[in-house]
């Protein structure tokens, strides 16, 4: 992939980076296919350019971005986060981006608007996974705008200094490291703001193992397994387990953002 | 297939000895795990080892029970050949075992604990293999004998249990309905089936 400058950021952990090869050969993605291996054996088909974004509903600006019109104004950096799936496995990532805030704002939502919906891509013939007709496609994904205007949340267009492998979700995903890795949509072309809770894809398919919020949450399990440690990826056949920090350990960040709720029944 | 070359598949059974089974059985396993010890599955080693231990095993199971329709519907008869495959299907499920509890859960026993008394997959597919241990033990000529050949059947008819359920078990870990484990449970409930109609229109 062709590398990517980007400056510095304070974002960055004390534990170990991913090994890019893992990070790029284990997916979740599927549009091309359910395996962990077949993002990376199928995703090669996706046209990523052109590519723009369509971004509409309660904002002032809206209209279809081009990439290359939202990369003009901002600052990409790299921002080391930790990565939490809810298949409970892990991984750290260097991502290469910029804040979810900032795309936001160029859009100017309104004083109504509430939540952000997101939508990937949906073109089958690329992406055959979307044959599927069990899957209810295009994958969509929300967050409260407040979540989303949250410094952490970002919009990654590169990782491992080098603009997003197909596979990964190219050429521009969310990333909220807070949250389950679900959460964190791939291959984005619609943003909407709305002033009502948007429908997300896997709570669409199993509300009662996935909800809305989707927080990394050590204390409450999935159905059929628990949440209160996780496997990093990367390392091995005899990785050491390590425990799941709360909100995958940017409490400090986030956690006012959900002060007075019951985590448990808004999982 | 033709009655002669029936026959003749039939003759050479009766020259092969089962024992090589085990050898041969046990080779993948023993060289996918040392794959996974050198990093050679991929980024999650441990899934890759876990999952394909235990999907081999539900395929010897399947196996076991696809020996007597071949020699009622074409006969063909492998059934020298079942304990072998049976103990083998036991060995892989062993193994699978092991590798939840050692390697992916470190035998962290709270944790197992909870799985094992609250999560549906991980019930099932723990019922499935300790139905397998008895038969296990008495794949035997000794165990015959002292429990008598009908006994003995009775006990092995728990095989009817054990294919399904572990096929269930598999069924249900996945995050979504598919496919492939879906076809091993209509399989599975398929050649159990067949046990009944057969006993039936006997």
């Amino acid at each position: 992939a062709k590398s990517l400058d980007a400056v510095k950021s304070d974002y960055t952990v004390d534990t170990e980076i991913t090994p890019r090869d893992a990070a790029t050969t284990y997916n979740n993605f599927y549009e091309f296919g359910t395996g962990k291996g077949d993002p990376l054996a199928n995703a090669h088909t996706l046209t990523t350019d052109p590519w723009s974004v369509e971004i509409g509903g309660m904002v002032n600006n809206a209209g279809t971005y081009g990439l290359d019109d939202i990369l003009k104004d901002v600052t990409l950096e790299e921002r080391i986060y930790r990565f939490r799936c809810v298949e409970a496995w892990s991984m750290v990532v260097p991502w290469i981006g910029f804040s979810l805030s900032e795309l936001l704002k160029k859009a100017d939502p309104q004083s109504g608007a509430k939540y952000v919906a997101f939508e990937t891509l949906y073109r089958p013939e690329e992406m055959p996974g979307q044959n599927n007709s069990r899957f209810p496609y295009p994958y969509v994904e929300g967050l409260r705008l407040d979540e989303a205007m949250n410094p952490l949340a970002m919009i990654a267009t590169g990782m491992y200094g080098e603009e997003l492998p197909n596979q990964n979700g190219a050429p521009l995903r969310l990333v909220v490291p807070w949250k389950y890795g679900f959460k964190s949509i791939k291959s984005i072309v619609k943003i909407t703001l709305t002033d009502e809770q948007p429908p997300t894809t896997w709570n669409l398919i199993a509300d009662n193992e996935y909800g809305f919020y989707s927080n990394v949450n050590p204390e409450v399990d999935h159905p059929r397994w628990s949440q209160a440690s996780e496997r990093p990826i990367g390392g091995g056949l005899f990785a050491k387990r390590i425990p799941t920090l709360m909100f995958n350990g940017y409490a400090d960040e986030v956690a006012s953002l959900y002060s007075g709720m019951d985590l448990r029944t808004n999982f | 297939m033709s009655m002669t070359q029936t026959q003749r598949l039939n003759q050479v059974v009766k020259t092969v000895p089962a024992w090589p089974i085990y050898i041969v059985g046990i080779l993948p396993g023993a060289w996918l795990f040392y794959q996974a010890v050198s990093n050679n599955l991929g980024a999650d080693p441990l899934k890759a080892l876990e999952h394909q231990l235990g999907e081999w095993a539900l395929q010897l199971l399947i196996a076991t029970l696809l020996i007597t329709p071949l020699r009622d519907l074409f006969k063909i008869n492998l059934i020298k050949y079942r304990r072998a495959i049976g103990l083998l299907a036991f060995f892989y499920a062993l193994g699978h075992l092991l590798t939840y509890l050692w390697l992916d859960q470190q035998w962290w026993w709270a944790a197992i604990w909870k799985d094992i008394t609250k999560r549906p997959y991980i019930i099932i597919g723990m019922v499935s293999f300790l139905a397998m241990v008895p038969l296990a033990i008495t794949s035997n000529n000794r165990s015959i004998r002292k429990l008598g050949p009908i006994t003995w059947r009775k006990l092995h008819q728990l095989t009817y249990i054990v294919v399904p359920l572990a096929a269930l078990h598999f069924v249900l870990l996945k995050k979504t309905w598919q496919l492939e484990p879906i076809l091993y449970l209509c399989v599975g409930l398929l050649l159990v089936g067949y046990r009944f109609w057969r006993k039936r229109s006997v």
